[in-house]
């Protein structure tokens, strides 16, 4: 007998949920429709990313490498569906994702030995510095499965929580991506994906005084909100092909410097 | 009891508990926004009610009190203070004298706050010396055991003769709605408070979940309607203990408007019990004045 085939309704990510957006609004694609997200969409997942940060932070370095492992492990099992859905090259593309994620997970408890270091003092103190997550980051994301995690993997890795604007390009594979985080073992609220249009939410991003750092995806896109982002001093970080992952890491950390007396 | 007829009226559960949810979907925005937070501000008693309590920290409270707003603001809204602070009997005169030459009052909970399970005597006892030591306004516990074995006669007497400890300052009266259980107890409860003297009526210790919820709230506004139609006396309310956030906030001032009318509008007869509540007003008014959604790194931690 034949049968309806059920199209999926592609949902946001925030704070653990997969929610439409609160204004009700959608956008009309080939493949489905999926959310355009509000400056109310844009505060709730800051919010939520806000509230995730202290616990994700204060996890061990190991177990936050678990966690990412395990999303490695969610998307693999669909990779499939996501090959099919990225088109030609999808295959591979999904196998590079499914490596980054493992590749991050390794980085989890190493980069503060790369990071941190003794400093010389002329005193009878022992002086360290070692990186420090920022806290909460927004991040851009338009090119496919790869380009949405290369936004998001080092934020999480290094202890941040992220808020992520998928352009509508990638906003289906966001969207699904949205369903493997939901499934891993990622903390509510530590990944918050919106998706719809870059040009409405980025502002309200930007100005956000909650938000510590933003993760761009080209020049232009940091030319735009500079100004904006000026009033709490966000770091902002503009995706460049080829950088190690290491320095993807160290671009999202403090560095926070301590003294010690020898001997005590 | 004089009023037994509105006493013993019952409270339609379900009624009430819709009427106050629907008092949250009200839209405010711009101007009538910013009216209402400041207004929300001018109505609190910043409290710290904490074994750990300290002079210092007292004293940074009140300079909160006195400067709710902090200096950008303040320069848009001159003159804004909250209503009071409120602390132990303990903190009083650091408190006193912390906020002279402000209008900001001082209140302090006594009668064996938060249990009240003391003798009547230490209870007035407590009232007298807090009041000696300068406090404006007295927060005062019900005998929430009395009340629960129907003794509504005890209950009437300890509040008469805490009213008389308390000489010139202002009576609060605490239901602790949390432990009395029924909407119906809770208005019994708060006629018995205003008959026998309170100047305003106050849901929680805050030591106790569930603290102030709408619909307990919207009991007690009725109550305060209902007398005030029967006695023509103007009893205030100050619901206590989960208010955090500027939205809640302005739901309790849409409900005090709908229900009590602009008379009630006022720090005088009405007040927020809250700690927390004072910083989420101020990043909301910051957050009308600047276009930028605030950060709790801003702001102070209390």
């Amino acid at each position: 007998m034949p049968r309806l085939a059920i199209p999926k309704t592609y949902k946001m990510l925030i704070g653990g949920a997969l929610v439409r957006s609160e204004s009700g609004r959608a956008i009309e694609m080939s493949g489905g429709n999926v959310c355009r997200s509000s400056r109310k969409d844009v505060r709730d997942a800051v919010k939520s990313a806000r509230a995730a940060w202290p616990g994700w932070q204060a996890r061990t370095a190991y177990n936050r490498g678990q966690i990412v492992y395990r999303l490695a492990e969610m998307l693999e099992a669909r990779s499939g569906e996501f090959a099919e859905l990225l088109g030609e090259g999808g295959g591979a593309e999904v196998a590079a994702s499914v490596d980054l994620l493992v590749h991050y997970a390794g980085w989890a408890d190493k980069y503060q030995q790369c990071l941190g270091t003794v400093n010389p003092v002329a005193m009878p103190y022992f002086n360290f510095s070692f990186p420090e997550p920022m806290g909460v980051v927004g991040a851009t994301a338009n090119r496919g499965l790869n380009g949405l995690l290369e936004a998001l993997v080092p934020a999480i890795t290094g202890g941040n929580t992220v808020v992520v604007l998928a352009d509508d390009g990638s906003a289906i594979v966001a969207s699904e991506f949205s369903e493997v985080v939901a499934t891993s073992d990622v903390p509510g609220g530590v990944v918050n994906i919106l998706t719809g249009l870059q040009s409405e939410t980025l502002p309200h991003l930007a100005k956000h005084m909650d938000v510590n750092a933003l993760v761009l995806t080209d020049e232009p896109q940091r030319q735009s909100v500079l100004e904006e982002a000026t009033e709490n001093l966000k770091r902002l970080v503009v995706s460049a092909p080829g950088r190690s992952s290491l320095e993807q890491i160290r671009l999202l950390q403090e560095t926070k410097t301590v003294w010690h007396p020898v001997g005590v | 009891m004089r009023h037994q007829r509105l006493v013993e009226t019952p409270v339609d559960q379900i009624n009430v508990e819709e009427r106050a949810a629907r008092f949250t979907k009200r839209s405010i925005k711009t101007t009538s926004k910013v009216e209402g937070l400041l207004l929300a501000v001018s109505m609190c008693d910043l409290t710290t009610l904490e074994g750990k309590d300290t002079e210092g920290k007292v004293r940074q409270m009140c300079q909160k009190a006195r400067n709710p707003l902090g200096a950008d603001l303040a320069a848009s809204h001159p003159g804004v203070t909250v209503a009071a602070v409120c602390v132990y009997p303990n903190l009083v005169e650091v408190a006193k004298r912390s906020l002279k030459g402000s209008q900001v009052k001082v209140a302090a909970v006594a009668t064996g706050f938060p249990s009240g399970q003391y003798p009547l005597e230490v209870r007035l006892d407590d009232v007298r010396q807090t009041v000696e030591l300068g406090a404006d306004e007295i927060d005062m516990v019900i005998n929430r055991g009395a009340l629960l074995e129907g003794d509504i006669k005890t209950v009437f007497d300890e509040i008469v003769q805490v009213k008389e400890a308390c000489g010139e300052a202002h009576l609060k009266v605490i239901l602790e709605t949390g432990e009395i259980g029924s909407y119906d107890t809770v208005r019994r409860a708060s006629f018995v408070a205003m008959e026998a003297g309170a100047d305003f009526i106050k849901t929680s210790t805050g030591k106790v979940q569930p603290a102030a919820t709408m619909p307990v709230a919207l009991v007690m506004l009725e109550a305060i309607r209902d007398f005030y139609y029967a006695t023509g006396k103007r009893i205030g309310m100050k619901p206590a203990g989960g208010i955090r956030t500027s939205k809640e906030a302005l739901h309790y001032l849409v409900m005090l408007s709908e229900t009590l009318g602009d008379d009630w509008m006022t720090p005088d007869l009405f007040r927020f019990g809250a700690s927390a509540l004072v910083n989420d007003l101020q990043m909301q008014l910051a957050k009308q004045a600047t276009g930028r959604y605030q950060s709790g790194d801003y702001f102070s931690l209390d």
